[in-house]
Formats: C-alpha cells, structure tokens, sequence
C-alpha cells in the first residue's frame, strides 16, 4: 500500500514531471498572495490568543499603586501554599503512575502481547467517563464504607490522586507504550537475567533509564494537568491552587489576574520542558484534557 | 473406575496450570487500580440509574431526561459543543494550514506548534478570568470597542455569561486543539498530488475539491469530532465563568453532586450516564476515523 492514486507508476511520472516552457507551477504572483493570506491568518490568530493575555495583564496593572496585585499575590502566603500542595499532588501522581504503568507496560509487551488491545482500552477509558462524572463516581463511592475515604484530609488527598492518576492514564500509557516500543526488552531482560538479575533490578536499573526522556514528557503534561484542574480538586475540597484561584476571583479585584497570568505561566513552562525534551522525534502531539 | 494419571501429561498439565497466574500477575495491580477507581465507581453510577428511590429496578431515570431541565442542559452543552466544534475546526484548520503549507518561514510553525500545546491546556479558571478580564463588561476589548469605535457591545445585549460568551472562550482551547491533531494530516498531502494535478490541468478548486478535500475529510471530521467531545465533557471553565448560571451537563451534574438540585439521586446518575453514552459514541467515532484517515499518513 503506497497511498498513492490508482495509476501506473511510470504515469504517475509523467504526470509529476514538468514539461519544459510550460511552468504550472503557480506563479511569484500565486505563492505571494498565497503566503500573504497565510500571514494574515497566522495575525489574526495571534491576536486572538494574545489579546485575553494582554488584558489580563493590563487588568492586573490598573490596581493602585500600580504593581500592587503583582506585589499583594507574592506576599499572599495562601497562593504558595496552594501551589505547593498542588505541585506536591502532581509530583505523588506522577510518581504513582509510574509504579503502576512502567511495570505493566513492560510485562504486556514482554509476556502477554495477547492483553495489550484489553490494557490500552483501560488507558483510553478516562476519555469517555470525564472529570465530572468521574469525581461524581468517586465520591458516591467512597463516602460510605467499606472505604469512607471522603471522610478525612489524608483519605480525600488519597482519593485526589487516584483520581489524577486515572486522569493521566492515556498520556502516561501512551508515553510509556512509546518509550517501549524503541528499545529492544526481549534482549535487555534476557541479557540482564543471564547476569543474575530480579524483576525489581531490571524494572528499576535498565528499563526505567532507558524510558527517561519518553516519560519526562508524560509526565510534564500530567504536572501541567494536576496543577490547572479544578473538577475534581474543587468536589473533593481539596486546596488546590485552581480551586484558590477561583475562590479569590470572588473576593479580589485585582489579584486574580495576576495569579491567572502565573498559572498560564506554569503550563507555558511545563509545555516548554516537553518540547525541549521532545526535541528531535517531530509529531508526538500532547494534548491534554482537563477544561 | 480408577483413573491412572498419564505420566507424561500429568507434570507438564501442572506446571501449565501453574505458569498462567503467575503471568497474569504482573497485570494484576494495573487491573485492581483501574478497577477500583475507575470502574466500581462508574458502576456504582450504572446501578443507580437503573434504581428508583425505593431501590427497584427501573428505567424511570432515563425517561425522565426528558424533563425540561435535563433535556435543555443537553440540548445547550450539545449545540454549544457542536458551534465550538465546527467553528474550531475551520479555523484550527486554516490556521495550520497556513504555518505549515502556506510559505511560513519554519520558526513559525515551531512557535505556533509549541503554543498550541499550551493553549489547548490553558483552560478552567485561569482562562474564564482572562476572558473576563479582556471582553468582560469592564474588559479592555468592551472598553476600546465602545470609547474609540463607538460600539457598546454590552449595550448591545451581548454578554460573556451567556451561550456565545462561553463559545467564544471554549475556542481559546478548541482552535489550538484542532492545529494539534490536524497537523499530520496536512504534512501527509503530498507536494506531488498537487503538481500532479497542475499538471494534468486542474485548478486549486479542482485540486482541493478532487484530492485534498477528500483526502482530509477523515482527518478533519474525526478532529472535529474529538474537539465536539472536548467541550462536552469540559465543566471547569463554564463554571469559572458563569458561577453555575449556565445550562450545561457537567454543571447541572456538579450542581447535583453538590446539592441534588434536581431532587432526586438516581436521576442525577442517569444524567451523567447519559453523558457517558454521548462520549463513548463520540471516541467510537474518533477511532473509526482516525484508522481511516491513516491510509493517507504513511
């Protein structure tokens, strides 16, 4: 399968070679008005993305004095702690993650190729059930027992996670799947047992390094996920940044806009260090999923 | 009758019987995990949707969607999904197809690529307050548009917490999500079918009418679609926004979790199944497309 039309080969030839004197190229005419369109379309989309930027920005300099709400949000204890618990939720996620899913991925491509279609439609699951409904789950099912996780800080924050770490299924698996399929585990397993080595020896010192770039961008976008969510954070009750985000733009003029601005700020951040490690294997699209 | 065991059958059945779990077993915290808090809670919500109050079985709660309440948060997440949808897709289309075959310097296409990826992530709270800060009442867009042109857009009934203002902000995720998932597409039109086709006489309509349209499609309707059950699953943002005011799925399902607004449990579980269903058809159709669109990727 070429992909190609139904034609000969040699026709095809004819057809794409240029017969000489009769350009039909488009002209400098044609590509000019062809590019201009192009710059005016990628202008506009500029304008578009930036302009909720730029009057966020404007919003958040119009307090008096002029800096305060970038000043008042720097000396807002509560902003730094949210965010630390936040990042503090993301790191246990990501962590959680790759305990379950590196160990797994690996023991489906090495021993039961048969259970990889039953294992990735499990990972592509949190695409049909969304966040609310999944938090809605969750709570009916953990607020009675035989597990009333809902009823404590510890148990809800449990459940928090859990929650992520389902959310972050398809990136990571998919991640991980990746990191998988370019090394060869046949012989990486075969070559670490003949040397003596356990499960947990060859799990940790030779899979795991090798996955290392294809699971930085995982979990990057799973960081950038758990630090933006507000769903699930804000049901579970938990003091997320976003969930503080929310319950200041109630109560303050002009503050939010600057926290608004850094939280754009820390996704920018996350998606930088993907495409800075993404570097060099070109149509790997994250994209990721909680609005 | 007494039964001799083979002797040649006997050890190599056992050590069969015995090999299989423990195979299975690395499998099996992956399947607990996924169990536990993915699936018994969906389940939880399955079997209550099927119960009355009293606990019997029955399909009241289904029937019962069709109450003016929950039919218009499906009818408004529907249409504002499938407006965002479309309109995302065409525009996320031209888009892409301008930074990667319309003659841009490349650096472009990189900037646009790695800002889509952001973008399409910048969602919930922090972007309804962009967007309130920007063409709110008092945002700088409604305050240049109605001080140096003259047009009063809140005077003129427009607001941001209504269907249209939810649109327009769900597009600030919706148009970078579709330049994602498009971008293999275009790169897989083939600079030669166009000269092919000059060649042989045709023109861009033709080209585009004939090759490159046709080519898409799978690709476009399945992006579009996808994009249909991003913003029909999507709660955080509308909530931001509207505080709740709105009549979507996701907010009449939040409002339910948190106070039973619609007076009855079960109902609410039906209501989020009905969800459910409506992206489980979605991603089926997705996947559909996607395999087919990928005859054209290689």
């Amino acid at each position: 399968m070429t992909g190609s039309i139904n034609r000969p080969p040699q026709m095809l030839e004819a057809l794409t070679h240029h017969p000489p004197g009769r350009p039909r190229r488009p002209g400098p005419r044609g590509l000019q008005r062809k590019t201009l369109a192009s710059w005016l379309f990628l202008l506009l989309g500029i304008a578009y993305f930036a302009l909720p930027l730029v009057g966020t920005l404007i919003f958040s300099l119009r307090a008096k004095p002029m800096l305060s709400a970038w000043t008042d949000m720097i000396n807002d204890p509560q902003v730094w702690s949210t965010l630390g618990y936040s990042f503090a939720i993301g790191v246990v996620t990501i962590t959680v993650s790759i305990v379950l899913l590196v160990p797994t991925a690996f023991w489906v491509r090495l021993r039961l190729p048969r259970l990889r279609p039953v294992v990735e439609f499990v990972t592509l699951l949190p695409f049909v059930v969304p966040p609310i409904v999944l938090v809605f789950g969750l709570i009916t099912t953990f607020s009675q027992p035989p597990l009333p996780l809902t009823g404590t800080n510890f148990g809800s924050d449990v459940l928090l996670v859990c929650a992520y770490v389902i959310l972050s299924l398809p990136y990571m698996y998919r991640a991980v799947d990746a990191g998988l399929r370019t090394i060869d585990i046949q012989t990486l397993t075969e070559a670490c047992q003949s040397l003596g080595a356990g499960w947990a020896t060859i799990l940790w010192r030779v899979i795991l390094p090798n996955l290392r770039v294809s699971i930085l961008s995982g979990a990057f976008l799973t960081l950038a996920i758990v630090v933006g969510e507000f769903t699930i954070a804000n049901f579970l009750a938990r003091p997320m940044f976003a969930t503080y985000l929310q319950q200041i733009s109630g109560n303050l003029a002009y503050q939010p806009a600057a926290v608004a601005l850094m939280s754009f700020g820390i996704t920018w951040g996350a998606m930088g260090v993907i495409a800075l490690v993404g570097r060099g294997n070109q149509g790997r699209i994250e994209i990721g999923g909680a609005h | 009758m007494v039964t001799t065991p083979d002797a040649r059958g006997a050890p190599s059945a056992r050590r069969g019987h015995r090999r299989v779990p423990w195979t299975f077993l690395g499998v099996v915290p992956f399947f607990v995990f996924a169990t536990m808090f993915l699936v018994i809670p969906t389940s939880y919500l399955v079997v209550g949707s099927f119960r009355d109050q009293a606990g019997n079985f029955t399909v009241q709660n289904y029937l019962d969607l069709s109450r003016p309440l929950t039919a218009n948060a499906y009818t408004t997440s529907i249409e504002i999904s499938l407006v965002t949808a479309i309109l995302g897709g065409i525009l996320g289309f031209l888009l892409a197809y301008a930074v990667i075959a319309g003659g841009l310097p490349m650096p472009i296409r990189t900037g646009i690529m790695t800002f889509s990826g952001v973008a399409s992530n910048f969602a919930g709270v922090p972007l309804a307050l962009a967007f309130i800060f920007t063409i709110g009442r008092t945002g700088f867009v409604t305050v240049i548009l109605k001080t140096v042109l003259g047009v009063d857009v809140y005077g003129a009934g427009f607001t941001i917490y209504s269907k249209l203002g939810l649109e327009i902000v769900y597009l600030y995720f919706q148009l970078p999500l579709m330049v994602l998932i498009i971008a293999p597409a275009i790169d897989g039109l083939k600079k030669e079918w166009r000269e092919a086709s000059e060649n042989a006489g045709a023109s861009t309509f033709q080209y585009w009418r004939f090759i490159a349209l046709p080519v898409l499609m799978p690709s476009l309707m399945g992006s579009m679609i996808l994009l249909f059950g991003n913003a029909f699953g999507a709660q955080a943002t509308a909530f931001a926004l509207t505080g709740g005011f709105i009549n979507l799925v996701t907010i009449l399902i939040g409002g339910q979790l948190s106070g039973d607004v619609l007076g009855n449990q079960n109902l609410g579980y039906a209501l989020a199944m009905g969800m459910v269903a409506i992206m489980a058809v979605t991603i089926l159709a997705y996947s559909w497309l996607a395999r087919r669109a990928e005859r054209w990727q290689r």
